[in-house]
């Protein structure tokens, strides 16, 4: 094995003083070729920076490099540190040695130009292809990020392919130079998780293939067990630990690295579901969906649209006061729309949602996803506060403020939050802070769309610990949109699967994790990263999810059920 | 407030812009008050065209009026014009702004197409357009110059306001059941104060160009009462012999301009999003 990189007290700031805002704080580790480094750790622990610092694009951040070495070992033998190039010679790094896959494939592709036209450009600037060799060199590529029909994807642009097929274009474009290192900037983040783990296995088949080098940056320490050699776990700047992967991740040595480990929320096909309150069956149930249907018109000619896309189809649930029912599914499937139509916030095309009306006016309220979206930046948190009750007709009194003050308290915040603004709190106590606010008016059932995928793991799992609680101190009923299986595992009483617009299987937390029936639940749960599961391999899965664009007056046809046991059924599959 | 003028000054181009303001500002109350070294409308009959001199700072003009406290009530008739077309302007912009960007559709349709025929004619056409119907003086100039501006506050609002309709603490208030009225001023407007107050800054400078142009072409204040473009108007012909009663006023409203435009420049930079830095 030969030295590729040799990185030693690395030492990074921002701003007018960089000594004094170092964000890097003395980072040293070494990469062999061929070798995959991970580097993990929350955000602002300085994981991307050291990384961006390999090829110097930290600099167009913003940031100076204040100490230490980075030797590369170029392709001709020579060794070169990267610290003290000139601008013309990290071109050529950029260019040849250094590949680079960011988290965001949107932003990082030109969207006005073809992604033929991208990746050909790539092979330009790199091996001087031009013409028809590019043409054949970009086909050539696609075919090696298994994407299926190459010839007429060339002629796309970024906005008609999805996430996972832009993430495999920006793959394409990296691999156009033939790098010695890779360097993956949260490759998999803003991705769903079946795309996550394809493009997981197409990165380790295309390692395998090609013999580069990676450094695979991320917050999930479960996700890069599967691919990383070694793995580098950074706190605050600093490089608590590296090792070989499988000793840092059977015997971590660091507390930082326990904590991580413990804070993955570790997915065990069922076996750690929450045993508590028995579905109740004699009860009436509080939330009450029939044949929910939720469209949306596209394209209009002469006034009448030409179709519709069909956003939710033909949804059925029902939810019990005090129960958590988690829908679980992956972007597009309809499961916030569902949530969304509860709360009346779209329209309904057919369908009947009945709401038990009990303690409140407003039974139903809701928590959303992005904690910093969610809270208007301007408004102090007593009026953030105050709003639901003020809407409601309630005056901003001692009694209310005891109310705020209350419920400040039972979701761990401080008393003098109230004067405080948004933008003063961490992103895990904006969301506790969001969940005040949907108890201020004492609903019996809170909906909770993608309400800790934003928060960093371990604060992850202290609002998930908050929300059980809140359960059951307040007989809550949840209804918690998620398409992470490990954090549903951990809340969920009953799993209601989407696809495509539909629940294709609903049940049990038990039965649906543990004994899977429909083939998209098999799928959803082998793509599940985790620690425990690190040396099952898996083949790339090409599997597309189909468009949901239907012509006008298309009806689906009538869903088949079968029972797979107990409070567990199983839409059948159309034999294909 | 009190941090954003310390923000203000201590932004390079925005410290030049309040002193030049601060110190326009301070004139025209002067001005308002009657605070002049002589008064604006009496004729030194036997000082006619003075160079600038000790006793008239500015010089004096054809009439033998004093150049410089002419100069200072000027500055007060254009503060006025300018602060209270803009003050009209900006609430009519804001509001038509705001209710399209809220209902959508058809509204929408129509607030933004009258906007635009308004705004398809040139500033100071369309006001002059209104005044030759309405007829000059120094109300028809603040109209005038309000309704030439308000479009280009419906756009400004209008245009932010979309975008923040869809963000989730508006879809948050509405599943609390918080009223429009409520949503409108507390989610949205309150959210758009930043992109407001640089606009506001920047349309004062036209106000203050358009004011002149209108009263150089005689159409704006009526004489006797002193005004920066009515001045300019009468130097055009003694050019030559009393280059001071051009100069002065000219100089008058380009610092008057630029000193808004410092401003704007200065609080764009200071609230632009991309420059605040959020928190983690």
């Amino acid at each position: 094995m030969t030295r590729l990189l040799s990185v030693r007290d690395l030492r990074v700031g921002f701003g007018q003083d960089p000594k004094a805002n170092e964000v890097v704080k003395g980072v040293s580790f070494d990469l062999d070729a061929g070798q995959t480094l991970a580097i993990v750790g929350e955000s602002g622990s300085g994981k991307s920076v050291s990384a961006l610092s390999i090829n110097r694009l930290v600099d167009f951040g913003g940031g100076r490099i204040t100490g230490g070495s980075i030797e590369l070992t170029r392709a001709d033998g020579s060794v070169l540190d990267v610290t003290k190039a000139d601008e013309r010679t990290l071109l050529g790094i950029r260019g040849h040695d250094v590949g680079m896959i960011f988290q965001e494939p949107m932003t990082s592709l030109n969207p006005v130009h073809t992604v033929g036209a991208q990746i050909e450009e790539a092979f330009r600037l790199s091996k001087g292809l031009t013409g028809e060799q590019a043409h054949r060199a970009s086909l050539d590529v696609l075919g090696r990020v298994r994407i299926p029909d190459a010839q007429s994807r060339l002629g796309y642009y970024p906005h008609q392919l999805s996430g996972g097929m832009r993430q495999r274009i920006m793959i394409a474009m990296a691999l156009a130079a033939s790098p010695r290192l890779l360097i993956a900037d949260e490759p998999t983040t803003a991705l769903d998780v079946t795309v996550q783990a394809q493009i997981m296995a197409l990165l380790a088949e295309l390692r395998e293939e090609t013999g580069m080098a990676m450094i695979f940056i991320t917050h999930d320490i479960g996700l890069v067990a599967g691919i990383a050699d070694r793995i580098m776990v950074m706190q605050n700047g600093v490089a608590v630990e590296q090792d070989e992967a499988d000793r840092v991740l059977d015997a971590p040595q660091h507390d930082y690295t326990r904590h991580l480990l413990r804070a993955v929320p570790h997915f065990t096909s069922g076996a750690a579901v929450r045993g508590d309150s028995a579905r109740p069956t004699a009860s009436e149930p509080i939330v009450k969906v029939d044949d929910l249907v939720v469209r949306f018109p596209v394209g209009r000619a002469w006034f009448k649209p030409k179709g519709a896309i069909h956003a939710v189809d033909g949804v059925s649930f029902d939810l019990m006061a005090g129960e958590t029912l988690a829908i679980v599914g992956e972007s597009g499937c309809g499961k916030s729309t569902t949530a969304r139509a509860l709360l009346g916030l779209n329209t309904v095309t057919r369908g009947d949602i009945q709401v038990t009306s009990g303690r409140s006016g407003r039974p139903v309220q809701m928590v959303f996803q992005d904690p910093f979206a969610s809270l208007n930046p301007r408004l102090n948190v007593e009026a953030l506060l105050a709003e639901p009750a003020i809407a409601n007709g309630q005056r901003l009194d001692a009694d209310l403020r005891k109310r705020m003050a209350f419920l400040l308290d039972r979701v761990g915040l401080p008393q003098d939050a109230l004067s405080r603004y948004p933008h003063q709190f961490s992103g895990g106590q904006r969301q506790r802070l969001c969940i005040a606010r949907a108890l201020m008016l004492n609903p019996d059932v809170v909906v909770l769309d993608e309400a800790v995928s934003a928060l960093d793991v371990s604060v992850q799992a202290r609002v998930l610990d908050l929300l059980i609680d809140l359960q059951h101190e307040f007989g809550l009923a949840y209804l918690f949109i998620s398409h992470d299986m490990a954090v549903v595992e951990r809340i969920a009483h009953r799993i209601a699967v989407m696809f495509a617009g539909q629940v294709v299987e609903i049940g049990n937390a038990r039965a649906v994790l543990h004994e899977p029936q429909h083939s998209y639940t098999k799928r959803l749960i082998a793509a599940v990263p985790a620690v425990e599961r690190r040396r099952q391999r898996f083949a790339v899965d090409m599997t597309q999810v189909p468009s949901l664009v239907r012509p006008a007056g298309y009806e689906p046809p009538a869903a088949q059920w079968r029972e797979a046991g107990e409070d567990h059924r199983v839409r059948l599959e159309e034999q294909a | 407030m009190g941090k954003l003028f310390s923000a203000l000054f201590r932004h390079p181009s925005g410290r030049i812009g309040l002193v030049i303001i601060g110190l326009y500002l301070i004139i025209a109350v002067l001005g308002m008050l009657g605070l002049t070294p002589h008064d604006p409308l009496k004729l030194f009959a036997i000082d006619r065209l003075k160079p600038p001199s000790a006793t008239y700072w500015f010089g004096t003009d054809l009439l033998g009026r004093d150049t410089f406290s002419r100069l200072m009530v000027g500055i007060r008739q254009s503060m006025v014009i300018a602060f209270a077309s803009v003050a009209i302007a900006t609430l009519a912009g804001t509001i038509i702004g705001l209710l399209s960007a809220w209902w959508g559709g058809v509204w929408d349709g129509i607030f933004m197409r009258v906007m635009d025929v308004l705004l398809a004619f040139p500033a100071i056409l369309l006001a002059l357009l209104i005044i030759a119907i309405v007829g000059p003086g120094t109300t028809t100039s603040i109209a005038a110059i309000a309704i030439v501006y308000t479009p280009i506050f419906a756009r400004v609002v209008r245009g932010p306001a979309l975008s923040l309709k869809q963000r989730d603490f508006v879809d948050a208030a509405r599943t609390f059941g918080s009223s429009q009225p409520y949503i409108l001023t507390r989610h949205l407007l309150l959210n758009l104060v930043a992109p407001l107050a640089v606009q506001v800054t920047l349309a004062l400078a036209w106000a203050l160009l358009t004011e002149a142009g209108l009263s150089f072409l005689g159409l704006g204040t009526q004489p006797p009462t002193p005004s920066l473009g009515l001045m300019l108007s009468e130097s055009r012909n003694l050019m030559q012999q009393a280059p001071w009663l051009m100069i002065f006023p000219a100089v008058t409203i380009m610092l008057g301009i630029l000193g808004f435009n410092l401003t704007g420049d200065a609080l764009r930079d200071i609230l632009d999003p991309r420059t605040q830095r959020r928190e983690a």
